[in-house]
């Protein structure tokens, strides 16, 4: 027992907060796809092992079991710190952000790529709790740079929004290659 | 000679000069403020330069790569926040020498410093080429795969006191680089029969979420904060001009940071310890070092400076990059069918040349643009970090909706950013997952390539790059373990030692 507790002493770290929650998480998402190996992960029976399709992927899932389960238990062994909960709250919280992106990303191909981000930036100005007007217009600046910038300047393919269709014949097609 | 005056023609182009000042000024402004960092302006650029040169492209992420580390002192000397993550070793000393009132001295040092690490790094990756060129003609399928397995290796050992994380972290990236549909046998790998990821993951977007959308939502969800700092006056130039008095010093860290970039996965952070450790030893005074000692300012820019251009090494010579900026940049090099490996320079020395000469210049524009705009790098250092974090988010849609106009790409993307916060809240590393996926996808088609001459496992080191290889990853993990050892028996003694005092 002192044998196995000295080798897991070799990988001991510092303990944060939410350490564990993340520790038995990632491990529980290991063993799943541990599981999971043996159809989701092919062996054809080649001559030889490294060329069978499932070799790498079991590689890298018996990487994360074993090295999982060792940041696991060095974690379950630190000292606790407190603060466990309003960590997760913390990584929870991000969700709502991630919520914004994606209403972000959903608008662009039907509003257009102009208006989605300034309407984007300056919500999520708001939302980020400034309300002056310097803080306000320097989202709608940043907004209008990026859009002249990526799109108008350096032609990234982006989708014209649904909306532009019904613009007027002598700037629609103007409006939806630039903006 | 003729090849240095075709990369000199080719270097010498409106579009890469253009890429070349944008690059280098834009990478010292994004270094200067803490909280976005070169990985993050890469990750959201990286697609727009696909439709560029392969040099222009280069040059363009190479410049904000090479100039971020510049930028990232001043706030690291000015508030004591480090502007990136490798500068954190420059408040020990700069901070301290900020508030003796020598805030000046401590930016022209280490300006100074980073200028002299980049130019000696420079010059030595120049006059290694020729014997690059020789030597990576050696490299085959099987010298390749082993060294991507030291690099794997090397990122797990280099995560001291987060080796297991770092080992299933990389894991994860093994994995994630083989989900989607096998190329040789078209099975299936990790779809759970979706049908969005029988193509696989992108390394891209994977990028774009772990180190771009992950800051943004950290800015986001923690309170807001505008750091303050004062402007400095006097002659910046001569304050950098001091440099001179600790040549010695940054000679030493230069050549660490070389060594260190050299090798896949060790990068800045090892070359500034290695490099202050020396300095601090060889000191008059080592009882300055952490009060604001100049040497230890010296000795830690110099260090992390010179590694860009070290970690250009690897990756130009065998297409294997050593931490994740390189990662990003190889898929530049894929994107353009410019394959980088032995083959880059017997075919395209002129190019190669062409990349060392960018970086040269980009550090003469960077030393330049530093004696004239600290006190306008000090405003934008005031930005507010949630305005900031609102920022990256909406660059960062730009990075991963144009790779291929997928939401899906960005759903995943957005997964990532959440894994990524997570990860930094926990002080975990993001690094191994990249080098995971990039490296994990070497070994299997180098290795696949190698087995048509290899019937047993002694035929692996049967040439000597190969058995060299091996004998390099013995060592490192024998050596690491008895560290391990050494370590974990001194840590025993201490904690032995109250026992002791009390009987």
């Amino acid at each position: 027992m002192q044998r196995v507790l000295n080798f897991l002493a070799l990988f001991r770290r510092e303990r944060k907060p939410g350490d564990l929650i993340f520790g038995a998480g990632f491990l529980v998402l290991a063993l799943a796809c541990l599981v999971a190996v043996p159809w989701q992960a092919q062996f054809l029976g080649k001559k030889s092992l490294v060329e069978e399709p499932g070799f790498w992927p079991t590689v890298g899932v018996v990487m994360m079991v074993v090295f999982g389960a060792i940041h696991f238990v060095c974690t379950w062994n630190a000292p606790r710190l407190p603060g466990r909960l309003k960590e997760v709250i913390v990584w929870a919280r991000s969700l709502e952000f991630v919520v914004w992106f994606i209403v972000y990303v959903t608008a662009v191909p039907v509003i257009g790529y102009l208006p989605a981000t300034l309407l984007f930036a300056l919500l999520l100005t708001f939302r980020a709790g400034y309300r002056s007007l310097q803080m306000l217009g320097a989202a709608a600046g940043l907004a209008l740079v990026t859009v002249l910038v990526f799109k108008t300047g350096l032609g990234v393919k982006l989708p014209a929004g649904a909306v532009y269709q019904y613009l007027p014949d002598g700037i629609r097609s103007f409006v939806m290659v630039n903006f | 000679m003729e090849t240095i005056i075709q990369a000199v023609e080719l270097m010498f182009s409106w579009p890469v000069l253009v890429a070349l000042l944008i690059g280098s000024i834009g990478g010292v402004v994004i270094g200067a403020i803490p909280g976005v960092g070169p990985a993050v302006a890469i990750a959201i650029l990286l697609p727009a330069t696909f439709s560029m040169e392969p040099l222009v492209g280069l040059t363009l992420l190479l410049g904000i790569y090479g100039s971020s580390m510049y930028g990232g002192s001043l706030p690291a000397i000015l508030i004591n926040t480090p502007g990136t993550a490798v500068n954190a070793l420059t408040t020990y000393d700069g901070y301290p020498m900020t508030k003796r009132g020598e805030a000046l001295r401590a930016l022209g040092l280490a300006y100074g410093a980073s200028f002299f690490g980049a130019v000696l790094s420079i010059l030595i990756l120049i006059l290694l080429s020729p014997v690059l060129a020789k030597v990576a003609p050696m490299f085959g399928s099987r010298e390749i795969f082993l060294a991507a397995l030291l690099g794997i290796i090397l990122v797990i050992i280099a995560h001291k006191g987060q080796m297991a994380a770092a080992g299933m972290l990389a894991g994860l990236g093994i994995l994630l680089q083989s989900v989607g549909m096998e190329p040789v046998n078209y099975t299936m790998r990790y779809t759970f029969g979706l049908d969005w990821l029988t193509s696989g993951l992108d390394l891209i977007v994977v990028v774009l979420g772990l180190f771009a959308l992950s800051q943004a939502f950290q800015l986001i969800v923690e309170p807001d904060s505008a750091p303050d700092a004062q402007p400095v006056s006097g002659s910046m130039f001569r304050a950098m001009c001091e440099i001179w008095k600790y040549r010695r010093t940054a000679a030493t860290g230069g050549g660490f940071g070389v060594l260190m970039g050299i090798i896949p996965g060790v990068g800045e952070f090892t070359a500034q310890f290695l490099s202050y450790t020396a300095a601090r030893k060889r000191s008059k005074t080592p009882e300055m070092f952490g009060r604001g000692s100049p040497e230890g300012l010296v000795a830690s820019e110099s260090a992390n400076n010179a590694v860009p251009a070290a970690a250009m090494i690897p990756l130009l010579a065998l297409g294997i990059p050593g931490e994740a900026l390189t990662a990003m940049m190889l898929s530049v090099f894929y994107v353009h069918n410019v394959v980088p490996g032995p083959g880059l320079f017997q075919n395209q020395l002129d190019f190669v040349y062409a990349l060392y000469l960018s970086l040269l210049l980009l550090n003469v524009i960077v030393i330049l643009w530093m004696v004239v705009s600290s006190n306008l790098l000090i405003r934008i250092i005031r930005i507010p970090t949630r305005f900031l974090g609102m920022a990256i988010l909406v660059l960062s849609f730009v990075g991963v909706y144009s790779l291929r106009n997928s939401a899906m790409d960005c759903m995943i993307a957005a997964g990532f950013g959440v894994f990524g916060l997570i990860l930094k809240r926990l002080n975990l590393p993001t690094v191994p997952i990249i080098l995971g996926m990039v490296l994990g996808g070497i070994m299997e088609v180098k290795l696949r390539a190698s087995m048509g001459r290899i019937d047993s496992l002694l035929d692996l080191v049967n040439r000597p790059i190969a058995a060299l290889l091996v004998l390099a990853i013995i060592v490192i993990v024998a050596q690491s373990i008895r560290t391990s050892i050494r370590d974990l028996r001194a840590r025993h003694e201490e904690s032995n030692k109250p026992h002791q005092n009390k009987a």
